[in-house]
């Protein structure tokens, strides 16, 4: 370990001052981003942060690392240029609802299909804070809002069955307010190779309080959120006394004593499980946290990587002269 | 048999899309630069992949003037159209000079293509084409018969009637066959049949026009004396692509093109990605704003970034290039422009988003304006846009056209070992380091990318506080930031050639044009000024900050005219910077202006002027 600098949570605090609302759930993500970045990123100046536009993009300004606060949904087009020419940067985009899903819903889905080496994180507090409060892409349907006094006329959109019909390649979810699961899954995140996708159950506290907290507040977690584990049935609720079994292409719920219990696979190479379990939502399903999907494909930065290779190989390295030589010819005196 | 020598000869090729017209003339075009002529081409092809076969929607076209001398454009009007149907005819005559020759191809004037082209009766034998000389003959039919010998399809041997009309043409102009032999072996050297076949048809073309007696004469088109050296023929879009490999080779950066498919720019992204070699990523984006934002991303990290579009693909940037100015981050965005507005005229080009490059974005936004003058100039622009967008930090729009970036003409092969790229490199060793400190000289700030020890910060959209760089939105910082990004924009006039004109301060009348007038309207100055008219004129490629001496120049005319193909949107700049009556002459048709129109337009002016006085 010699010469490498050994770092805490405090070397990744800028001296920015924080300007999102008190009791707003993004303290508790920086604070633990801060943390994992102390644990597993290689210094401070390997990490980039690149966000688009909302409450949670100012999320760069409060680290000490680089950061690029950019426009309105296009942090994953930013980070693919950041990337594939430096595949070296530890890169993470910053986003939310509202600019992940509708007006950087296209690039999104197209950053994941690329299986690029960066990291989304999603924090979805299904409404637009910094523009004062209107329904979002995934507000449920009948959400009343500034924009919408009488209900949300759009169907909720669930972002992880989104990113699983792009077939992402690492999926999870977690909330702001359990500090050590999100370490977990933060830092699975941080050590998978290729795109991954965190949504982070976020609280807005101003403009849409508590929306999560029928299913991950403290007191009905236990009863409605599914902790997803490695190998391990998908058993949740009290006593853990409820299973998830398969049902046609989804899922039901069953007793988990009746139950013959599925296992939870992330490394299954088909998307359609992952986005049948991002597909449950509360009332009718529990709400699955943790790692949903966490498969292996060359990345993009890899495939570019290669072709570059097979391109000196077969056509030399370049060669300006002999570039611009090209077809030319002596002209006659 | 006698050989006439011409100075200089125009021809166009035309036919149905499909009949290899484009192939055709770029063979013919390669041929004659080989052969030490002056060549400039002007392709046009419909927007549409098959327009109805046999129409004149459908027809494709090329365009080229071949010369002993030097020469500024593809030419006005032609004195040889090769017609392969019924519509090429219809569509092309009317450029076709008095007493021109016409080459017609029986077997596209059926019954059903006389009628689908528009004409009620056969034009090869109604007399309507008195004025000209006409010789017709199955082609179509001659090839098949040559080439029957082979075992191939007849769809395929079909296909071979450009390389028999080549051959014809090439026996026209009295010359070799042999390059174009070597060509078609090395091109097809990996389908031998097809290379026979071609060879074949051009030979056998060449010896119909040997052998009938239809041809009285052929001429002869001498090489531009004065003119040796390496050369190569280069289209507008060939030449930036060149210019920006070389450009990021010499800035020691490598080159990282974010592109989104659009008519007529898309191959500058085709070209740069047979150039992975170089060290060159081109990555084909999802849409316009994704291609500037990754282009925007590679900058930040390092690399030269550049993204290429056209006119709409332009508006889908703008909010990216706007983050560029606000971050100060070098970005060159390559604009091929195409007649608009809207989806316009996708194949057909025009000068009508200068306005839109000067102004299109929210805020007082200032950036760097140029344009490339004529294809080859095309690779000088792309190393002029670099330089300034990575010396400057900003980002810079190079306009090109269809025009330009479809035209192609010679080009003397510069040495690498001679292009000199001078950056001037911030210095990145000041302590403390601050994001916004600005270089004394140029007024930019550093470019430390991510992976530099030490000196992590954040940059953004948001307005900055100057030095620091952090958010700010102190009203007095944002006046004096605005300030700030102006003046280092105006400050480039310093680092720039001066304004060259041509004519002198004597003259009285000044013509400005810019971009791809510039063949067109040299042509028609150099033609008037030798018949005794005293007119100068100032070609710009500098359209944002002008060059230092322009007021001065233009000071010194009591008139200016303006030549564009828009609806007057230079000379209102001009208008506005140097606040005189500058007229102009516009022409929104798709099409190049015409050297003879610019002469007439002159002119008149210049009489009306002295009805006036």
């Amino acid at each position: 370990m010699m010469g490498i600098e050994v770092l805490n949570r405090k070397d990744f605090v800028s001296a920015t001052q924080i300007k999102w609302c008190r009791g707003c759930g993004d303290f508790n993500v920086l604070k633990t981003m801060q943390a994992v970045l102390a644990k597993t990123g290689r210094t401070r100046e390997n990490s980039v942060f690149i966000s688009g536009i909302g409450c949670s993009s100012r999320f760069p300004y409060y680290l000490n690392t680089y950061g690029f606060h950019t426009i309105h949904g296009r942090a994953p087009a930013i980070a693919t240029g950041v990337k594939a020419v430096n595949p070296d940067l530890d890169v993470w985009v910053i986003t939310g609802d509202g600019d992940a899903l509708s007006i950087g819903g296209n690039h999104f889905i197209h950053a994941i299909r690329r299986n690029q080496d960066i990291k989304i994180l999603l924090f979805n507090n299904a409404v637009y804070g910094l523009t004062k409060g209107q329904f979002s892409p995934t507000s449920s349907q009948g959400a009343v809002s500034k924009s919408s006094p009488l209900g949300s006329p759009d169907r909720a959109l669930r972002p992880l069955a989104l990113a699983a019909s792009a077939d992402a390649t690492f999926i999870a979810r977690t909330s702001d307010n359990d500090p050590v699961h999100m370490a977990m899954v933060l830092e699975a995140a941080a050590n998978h190779q290729g795109t991954a996708v965190v949504e982070i159950l976020q609280n807005c506290v101003i403009f849409n309080d508590q929306v999560h907290e029928p299913y991950n507040g403290p007191k009905s977690r236990d009863e409605h959120l599914l902790y997803l584990k490695h190998d391990k049935p998908l058993l949740f609720g009290k006593d853990q006394s409820n299973a998830l079994v398969s049902d046609g292409f989804g899922f039901k719920v069953a007793k988990a004593n009746d139950a013959c219990c599925l296992v939870h696979r992330p490394t299954e190479e088909s998307a359609a499980y992952a986005f049948a379990l991002a597909s449950l939502s509360y009332p009718e399903f529990p709400v699955p946290v943790g790692i949903f999907r966490q498969i292996h494909r060359p990345t993009f930065d890899h495939v570019l990587t290669e072709q570059q290779s097979v391109a000196v190989q077969k056509n030399g390295p370049g060669d300006l002269k002999a570039l611009l030589q090209k077809n030319s010819y002596q002209r006659l005196i | 048999m006698t050989l006439i020598q011409l100075e200089r000869e125009v021809i166009c090729f035309a036919g149905d899309s499909g009949d290899g017209i484009q192939l055709l003339g770029a063979r013919f075009s390669h041929h004659a630069a080989t052969l030490g002529n002056d060549v400039m081409t002007l392709p046009d092809y419909p927007a549409e992949i098959r327009a109805p076969a046999g129409t004149t929607s459908g027809v494709s076209a090329f365009q080229l003037q071949f010369s002993s001398t030097d020469i500024y454009t593809a030419g006005d009007e032609f004195s040889v159209l090769i017609a392969m149907n019924a519509a090429a005819l219809k569509s092309k005559i009317t450029d076709l000079v008095p007493g021109g020759l016409i080459l017609a191809d029986e077997e596209g004037f059926s019954k059903k293509n006389i009628a689908q082209a528009g004409y009620s009766d056969n034009p090869l034998d109604d007399g309507s084409l008195a004025d000209h000389r006409i010789i017709v003959d199955n082609f179509t039919r001659l090839t098949v018969q040559s080439l029957q010998e082979l075992n191939l399809p007849s769809k395929q041997i079909k296909r071979c009637k450009n390389f028999f009309v080549l051959g014809i043409v090439l026996w026209i102009y009295n010359r070799p066959l042999a390059p174009t032999v070597k060509w078609l072996q090395e091109q097809f050297s990996d389908h031998h049949q097809v290379m026979e076949a071609n060879i074949l048809a051009l030979n056998a073309g060449f010896n119909y026009a040997e052998t009938t007696e239809i041809f009285g004469e052929s001429f002869s088109v001498e090489a531009v004396p004065e003119k040796s050296g390496l050369y190569r023929t280069i289209s507008g879009n060939e030449a930036l692509s060149l210019g920006f490999i070389c450009a990021a080779e010499k800035l020691q950066r490598p080159l990282f093109l974010g592109s989104y498919p659009i008519t007529p720019a898309s191959d500058i992204l085709h070209t740069l990605s047979n150039y992975q070699n170089f060290g060159v990523k081109t990555f084909q984006a999802e849409d316009e704003i994704a291609a500037a934002c990754a282009a925007l991303g590679a900058s930040y990290a390092g690399a030269l970034g550049i993204t290429s579009t056209s006119g709409p693909g332009l508006c889908l940037k703008t909010e990216a290039l706007n983050l560029a100015v606000m971050t100060e981050l070098p970005l060159v965005v390559i604009n091929v422009q195409r007649g608009g507005p809207s989806t316009g005229l996708p194949t057909k080009t025009e000068q009508s988003d200068l306005m839109f490059a000067m102004y299109g974005r929210n805020g007082d936004s200032p950036l760097p304006v140029l344009a490339a003058a004529s294809p080859a100039d095309c690779f000088h622009m792309a190393l002029e846009a670099s330089r300034i967008a990575t010396t400057f930090m900003t980002p810079v729009i190079l306009l090109s056209d269809g025009y330009l970036a479809n035209g192609s003409e010679s080009w003397l092969v510069p040495d690498p070992e001679e292009i000199t790229l001078e950056v001037v490199k911030p210095n990145q060793d000041i302590e403390p380091f601050y994001p916004y400190q600005r270089d004394p000289v140029t007024r930019s700030r550093p470019w430390v990318t991510p992976g530099t020890k030490g000196k992590m910060h954040r940059i953004g959209g948001l307005e900055k506080q100057s030095v620091t760089g952090e958010p700010s939105h102190d009203p007095d910082n944002h006046q004096r930031m605005t300030q700030e990004r102006a003046e280092k924009i105006a400050g480039i006039s310093a680092f720039i050639p001066e304004q060259p004109f041509t004519g002198s301060t004597d003259d009285h009348l000044l013509i400005l044009s810019w971009g791809s007038t510039h063949g067109a309207v040299t042509a028609a100055v150099k033609q008037l000024r030798e018949q005794g008219m005293a007119i100068a004129h100032a070609h710009l490629r500098y359209l944002n900050p002008f060059p230092v001496n322009l007021a001065t120049i233009i000071a010194g005319f009591e008139h200016v005219l303006v030549f564009e193909l828009n609806d007057q949107q230079l000379v209102k700049l001009i208008q506005a910077e140097f606040a005189i009556q500058a007229q102009s002459i516009t022409q929104v048709t798709g099409l190049p202006f015409k050297v003879r129109d610019i002469v007439k337009s002159v002119i008149d002016y210049s009489e009306e002027l002295n009805d006036g006085h």
